[in-house]
């Protein structure tokens, strides 16, 4: 009755998956604590080289000629202001295309085009995206300006808005609308003081991912805001701005010019960080309501 | 909301009992009319902002036709195809900077791309459930640090590292062996295209592992369950059961990847050597698309010369554009087919 054919662990096929299994799953380790070194290497250096350099001077002086010490105080201000001015103008373009996709196109011809487009904007290379401005404004314009840079940035800006925007609305239940229309209230009225609370949580995580992302972005400013070593406020000249000062001053030869340039990472890295934090933390809630 | 005080804003049903007093009428039809009005404005508002969003792409594509015509109507088609990168003689080819840039995407993908997914395997298959949440929150963190930290940490720590560890090693161990000591010839300048692929490597490798971890975590537990209940070891599992249901997205995920190294500018042009030449070493400096303009545009003088630098701008666009597109596509067809 019993046929020859009984399976038993030291059975060869069966020893031999498990040890195909061992193996696969070692280098499922090893890829992961592999993954997590370089990124742990990256981030201790950074912290190392950054902190070493970070002191009072770095946020009250301006960034100080080759050779000397100084601080980054006016590329701070360029980015701080520059971003302030894409997120005003980015943001709501980036809701109100949002709130069309998820609210009155969700299904139609042109609200598939735009996801598309959108999505492929979404990651394309931020250095075309300086190009494009350098076209249609510095270009025009005939010099480099604050404002140019604020637009590269924005640029930037609407495609992360727009796609959260519309995630957000379509997480609003169905009935909350109907229940809005139910009581005569006009369809705007209806996305303005309904769906827009209802998802208020995600639209302000979608904004704050959108600064993070740009608050690091170096290459649309190249060549639309440029770099500026002095304290300036007009924004119709050339901006500092801290990604730009940071490339400039790394590669460099002057030591504390370099020195900076690791502070300023470290600075946008915190940043960046904190405000994805938030981000997730204020998403994490919306999802839970 | 209106100057209608207290009464109700939209009364739709008619008023069941009692007449309605001439004002009151009146009022009504001024509130409604408001409404209406801001109700299609408020659409209309909507609609224009999506289609801004279609004008922003083709301004972009515009744009960058209009800068790159110059360069484009001088040299033709020559331009895809000449090596020669000479802003004094004002002659200027592309094909470095594209070979460059896809050679150095090769190398991080061919890295990224395995340890991507196993990292995800991992995270989906093996973590214990306490370390599944940090690590996964952890990686995603870590694919918003922007490029620019990438790019210092590679010139200032890991190409002196590769200089005096790395490629004195493989020089040596290729050195006897055809082919590949031409691939690994030269001095260890540090700064090459080996190096910024690697570098790239390390940037992409979040998103490769977050989105495919996604797309793991897609496949119904169901499928999985049978097939560990039919005996199936965990490699099995991932290997016939997670991948073929997940191809799709996992490639739309690797391109994704992908026309991000393409694109990547800052994490490349600390640390590729801005070399216009090709050379059969990896070791050797290169440059790619982003690099070069990054490093020459403010500086470039001349209409040529820009516009060479804006067409190299627009053979990017165009080849990100077709792999981000085919990515997407790819993504579509996973989540219609999860009947999302």
């Amino acid at each position: 009755m019993a046929g020859p054919t009984t399976i038993t662990p030291s059975t060869p096929i069966y020893a031999a998956r498990r040890r195909k299994n061992f193996i696969t799953m070692a280098v499922a380790y090893a890829a992961t604590g592999f993954g997590l070194l370089w990124l742990a290497l990256i981030l201790i250096v950074l912290f190392w080289e950054g902190f070493s350099g970070l002191s009072l001077k770095v946020f009250t002086e301006m960034t100080p000629p080759p050779g000397s010490a100084g601080g980054l105080l006016n590329a701070i201000a360029g980015s701080l202001v520059m971003t302030f001015l894409a997120v005003i103008i980015g943001t709501p373009l980036g809701v109100l295309a949002g709130t069309y996709l998820a609210e009155y196109g969700r299904y139609d011809k042109l609200s598939t085009v735009v996801r598309f487009i959108n999505d492929i904007l979404l990651s394309a290379p931020s250095i075309v995206v300086g190009l494009f401005v350098y076209e249609i404004m510095v270009a025009q314009m005939g010099h480099f300006s604050g404002w140019a840079g604020a637009v590269a940035l924005a640029v930037i800006v609407v495609p992360v808005v727009v796609r959260t925007t519309e995630d957000m609305l379509t997480l609003v239940p169905d009935t909350l609308r109907e229940a809005a229309a139910s009581i005569g209230l006009p369809r705007s009225k209806m996305i303005q003081k309904v769906a827009y609370r209802a998802a208020r949580a995600g639209m302000i995580t979608g904004v704050l991912l959108a600064v993070a992302r740009i608050s690091g972005e170096t290459a649309p400013l190249l060549f639309t805001a440029l770099n500026n070593q002095f304290w300036s406020t007009n924004l119709n000249a050339p901006v500092s701005s801290l990604p730009v000062v940071i490339f400039q001053f790394a590669l460099s030869p002057y030591k504390d010019w370099q020195e900076l340039a690791w502070t300023g990472a470290l600075i946008i890295t915190l940043a960046v960080l904190g405000l994805s934090i938030i981000a997730r933390y204020l998403g994490g809630q919306s999802k839970k309501s | 909301m209106t100057s209608s005080g207290r009464k109700p804003v939209v009364d739709v049903a008619y008023p069941a009992g009692g007449a309605m007093t001439e004002t009151a009428s009146s009022d009504r039809a001024k509130v409604l009319n408001k409404l209406r009005f801001s109700d299609v404005s408020f659409k209309f508002l909507t609609r224009a902002a999506a289609i801004a969003v279609l004008i922003i792409l083709s301004g972009i594509i515009i744009s960058l036709i209009h800068g790159s015509w110059p360069a484009l109507r001088q040299f033709g088609f020559e331009f895809l195809v000449d090596e020669s990168w000479n802003p004094v003689t004002e002659k200027f080819g592309a094909i470095a900077p594209i070979y460059g840039t896809i050679v150095t995407s090769i190398i991080a993908m061919l890295i990224a791309v395995p340890v991507g997914l196993f990292i995800a395997m991992f995270l989906t298959e093996l973590c214990p459930m306490f370390l599944r949440r940090p690590i996964g929150i952890a990686i995603e963190l870590l694919a918003g640090i922007p490029s620019i930290i990438y790019g210092i940490w590679g010139l200032f720590v890991f190409a002196p590292f590769l200089q005096q560890h790395v490629q004195p090693f493989l020089i040596t161990v290729f050195g006897p062996i055809p082919i590949l000591n031409e691939m690994f010839a030269g001095p260890p300048y540090g700064i090459g295209v080996l190096t910024a692929g690697l570098i790239l490597a390390i940037m992409v490798l979040p998103f490769i592992t977050s989105i495919s971890r996604d797309v793991f975590e897609a496949v119904p537990p169901v499928l999985k369950e049978a097939a560990y209940g039919l005996g199936c070891t965990t490699w099995e599992v991932a290997r016939n059961v997670v991948l073929p249901f997940t191809r799709v997205g996992v490639i739309g995920g690797v391109m994704l990847g992908l026309g991000r190294a393409l694109g990547e500018t800052m994490a490349v042009t600390f640390v590729i050597g801005n070399a216009h030449r090709i050379s059969g070493s990896i070791l050797a400096p290169g440059t790619t698309i982003s690099a070069t303009i990054a490093n020459e545009f403010t500086e470039a003088v001349g209409d040529i010369y820009t516009s060479s630098l804006i067409a190299l701008g627009l053979i990017l666009f165009i080849i990100t554009f077709i792999v981000l597109a085919a990515a997407r596509l790819m993504l579509m067809r996973l989540n219609a087919r999860l009947g999302k």
